[in-house]
């Protein structure tokens, strides 16, 4: 029997990126929150269809209407700002310089994912030059030197405790990038390329989902990423670079 | 012009000579039979997305059942089946039963006027509505099938074929019904508009509108600003689709293997821009006629007055007003700005406040009231419990650091069922309980009532609430499988179903507590009518239920109002209606 994958009232998966702990605390506030305010509510409700008040009295709409609603405001406007503050660390900036860079690529129904290599820039890709059958799923173009040493995978593999950042792109439909463990969510759409960085912080295996409903397969548009100790990172990393080279060999008579 | 030099004009005089012509347009202009015929469609397409959800339901707790005569539910079917369901309740039945079909039904008897203002564009939004309808079920019967992309429709995935099954003339036929469909609601919110501004009767000033009126009126101003936006997306994309315009695609796509080359070199973003531009305001229009009923009928069973009136009309529009400026909520990680994401946050999480303004009306009204708790009284209370269990968690999900999480996932599905679906339901059946008298001259029966509220009520709670806890757990929409499959993620996946089973069985229970409705209105096929002279059997007090709305006489007096609704003593006994000149207790000054 294999250990539930989540955890906790709320049934929440684990979390393993860097900025995901704020992000929980955030989150289980607001549903707790939300608990609260569902239960007082249900509470005024059912009491006051039970009683009956002697004399009925005019009420003030300051205490029943403007007080309360002032108060909402006032609690809405922190978790909002408390929000923004995650949101503008998160996204109001690009992810460090010294970030890895991976390209994810959707195309019904499987992610692709792209090493820029030893000289840490992603050759020019062309729709036009895609061909699976031969090593070439992204469409590197060839005569452009940035190419030849990319590495394509179909498991995304990261260092522990590195940032990286991925740079999202599609080829035919809008998909929805999603690695839930790691608290990431961004939609990869034809035409043009959309950024996301995170940091994992634990080794281990994790899914990656599609998330924007992208045809008949989009259930089965699954990936794993794996988060390895960085010896054994630069170790598989060597494996691929080999691996892919004799693939492309292979491929170009 | 004179209608001799006016083709169109002498073609219609000449047609009207035939008394068979000109009682057929009669009948078939007259709101009431528009109204029917607008619940008649609702109830056509509430009851095949119902089934859909079933069946899709099903499918996904037990993956391995077929469906009876059918087979297996391939994933392109069970996607078929989810834009089907989709498209049939957001358009013909929460845009149409609360808005078109109970709005004709009784808008003009609450403005104390017998007719609507344009009664042939009446008519011609209802056969519109009905030609959609047809449109959008014979996408089922299309090579490949219905589309599968979903309510929502995103480009690249809707614009060719090639991009899977049922994206061919199904999607064309999705989008003909819906452009049938926008013009239709336009027409029909033109005249709603027209009759609220223009045919109030004497004395029925803006303040003593009751606040359904209210709903309706806000309704169609969004309705006309939403749907037309949407049926030029509807043209673009129909362009995009067959002159190889670039609107909503890039100059380049590469899909099954075909490289697809389009003039201009356009972005998907566009179309989620104008789509939720049109679609947010929607899913309004689809609940402010049910928030305007429920303060009316709680006050009126409260013997209440609706607590903050004025507020309340100014929140409705309010509501109304901030629904066209927070789509971007829905495309917090489409790919936009993220600045545009702080900015829609902002938009979005004000709207909490007047809806929160509308939850404090309702509890203060009953406050201490000891209602009377007949069936109408208890859907408006689920109406309550279900609007504040749904909307609860929209401002969760309108903070996008927070959507990042739940974006797409079964908590936004359970969020939106409640507060919409279910609650917008349970206004219809508020509705229905309430009016009825005058829609079938008869009064419901209240035990089976009682019943069909009590067992929905459990239904709806059973079955949607769980899903904030599958949502939470990260599993995705549109998943038509969720076993079977390899690696982390099917352990994710997998880890729900459990929970899925109890939704599966939770929704069947749902749909079989609408048995003692359906025989509820049947038996009342069989029951006495109400006694004609007791035209008033909740003892409400606005216009709809004035002496002689269900058997007018040409010789009428048209109708005054003196005050405006909700007027009673505070043992709630006596009550001053909208129409009674007498003025037999001291209410507060208006």
């Amino acid at each position: 029997m294999q250990a539930s994958p989540t955890h906790g009232f709320w049934n929440l998966p684990i979390n393993a990126a860097a900025h995901g702990r704020a992000l929980d605390s955030h989150l289980l506030l607001n549903l707790w929150i939300a608990l609260a305010l569902l239960a007082l509510a249900h509470l005024i409700l059912l009491t006051g269809i039970a009683i009956r008040k002697r004399t009925p009295r005019p009420y003030h709409q300051l205490f029943i209407e403007y007080l309360p609603l002032a108060a909402l405001t006032f609690l809405f406007a922190f978790l909002a700002l408390r929000a923004q503050q995650l949101w503008a660390t998160q996204r109001y900036t690009c992810a460090d310089l010294s970030a890895m860079q991976v390209e994810v690529t959707g195309q019904q129904f499987v992610w692709y994912f792209r090493y820029p290599g030893p000289d840490a820039a992603f050759g020019r890709t062309r729709l036009s030059l895609v061909d699976p059958a031969n090593a070439n799923p992204l469409g590197i173009d060839p005569t452009d030197t940035h190419g030849h040493d990319d590495i394509v995978t179909s498991q995304l593999v990261l260092p522990v405790n590195r940032e990286v950042d991925l740079t999202l792109r599609a080829q035919d439909v809008i998909h929805g990038f999603a690695i839930p463990e790691m608290r990431i969510k961004q939609n990869a759409i034809p035409g043009q390329t959309t950024h996301i960085h995170f940091t994992p912080e634990s080794p281990g295996d994790y899914a990656i989902l599609c998330t924007q409903v992208c045809g008949m397969g989009h259930y089965r548009m699954l990936a794993t990423l794996r988060v390895l100790p960085l010896a054994d990172f630069n170790a598989w990393l060597r494996d691929q670079a080999a691996l892919w080279a004799k693939d492309k060999g292979e491929a170009q008579p | 012009m004179t209608p001799a030099t006016n083709p169109g004009a002498t073609f219609m005089a000449r047609l009207l000579r035939y008394k068979w012509v000109r009682t057929k347009l009669r009948s078939a202009t007259r709101h009431r039979t528009i109204g029917f015929g607008y619940l008649l469609i609702s109830l056509i397409a509430v009851i095949i997305g119902s089934i859909l959800s079933l069946i899709m339901r099903t499918h996904l707790a037990w993956p391995s059942w077929r469906l009876p005569i059918y087979g297996a539910i391939l994933p392109e079917d069970y996607l078929a089946f989810v834009t089907m369901h989709g498209t049939l309740m957001l358009f013909f039945v929460l845009t149409v039963a609360p808005q078109s079909g109970f709005g004709n039904l009784i808008l003009p008897a609450q403005l104390g006027t017998r007719h609507m203002a344009f009664p042939r564009m009446n008519a011609a939004g209802l056969w519109l509505t009905a030609l959609a309808l047809a449109t959008l079920l014979a996408a089922f019967f299309a090579p490949g099938g219905a589309p599968i992309g979903g309510w929502t429709s995103y480009p690249p995935l809707s614009a060719t074929p090639l991009a899977g099954p049922g994206e061919g003339t199904g999607m064309d036929l999705w989008l003909a019904s819906i452009a049938l469909f926008s013009v239709a609601t336009t027409l029909s919110s033109i005249n709603m508009l027209t009759t609220i501004t223009k045919l109030r009767c004497e004395g029925l000033t803006w303040e003593r509108l009751p606040l359904t009126v209210w709903g309706w009126f806000t309704a169609a101003l969004l309705s006309i600003l939403a749907f037309s936006v949407l049926l030029a997306a509807l043209l673009l994309l129909f362009c995009d689709r067959h002159l190889h315009s670039g609107f909503f695609l890039p100059a380049q796509d590469l899909v099954s293997g075909v490289l697809l080359q389009h003039r201009g070199d356009g972005s998907p973003l566009l179309w989620l821009h104008l789509f939720w531009f049109f679609g947010h305001p929607e899913v309004y229009v689809a609940i402010l006629p049910g928030i305007g009923l429920t303060s009316m009928v709680i006050a009126n069973f409260s013997r209440r007055r609706v607590f903050a009136y004025r507020l309340m009309i100014a929140t409705t529009l309010l509501i109304g007003f901030l629904g066209i400026l927070v789509w971007g909520h829905h495309m917090f990680v489409a790919g936009l700005n993220p600045f545009a994401g702080t900015a829609f946050s902002i938009s979005t999480i004000a709207i909490a406040i007047p809806a929160a303004a509308k939850v404090f009306s309702w509890l203060a009204t009953t406050w201490g009231s000891r209602p009377r708790l007949t069936t109408p009284m208890l859907f408006a209370l689920g109406f309550v419990s279900l609007f504040i269990t749904g909307g609860i968690t929209g401002p969760i999900l309108a903070q996008p650091i927070l959507d990042e999480y739940l974006h797409n996932t079964f908590f936004v599905v359970a969020h939106f069922h409640l507060i919409m679906a279910m609650a917008g339901v349970f206004g219809l059946f508020c509705a229905t309980y309430y009016w009825a008298p005058l829609l079938f001259h008869r009064t419901l029966s209240e035990p089976l009532g009682k019943l069909h509220f009590w067992t929905t009520l459990l239904g709806a709670y059973s079955t949607f609430l769980p899903m904030h806890f599958t949502g939470l757990a990260a599993e995705p929409r549109h998943y038509s499988q969720l076993s079977g499959l390899a690696g982390p993620s099917a352990t994710l996946l997998q880890s729900t179903l459990p929970l899925q089973r109890h939704i599966t069985a939770s929704a069947i229970f749902l749909v079989c507590a609408q048995l003692p409705f359906f025989l509820n209105l049947l038996l009342a096929w069989r029951r006495p009518t109400n006694n004609p002279a007791d035209t008033n059997p909740w003892h409400a007090t606005t216009m709809e239920w004035a002496p002689n709305v269900l058997n007018p006489h040409p010789n009428d007096q048209p109708p005054i109002v003196y005050r405006g609704p909700s007027h009673y003593t505070d043992s709630g006994k006596e009550f001053l209606p909208q129409w009674s000149a007498a003025n037999t207790f001291n209410t507060e000054a208006e």
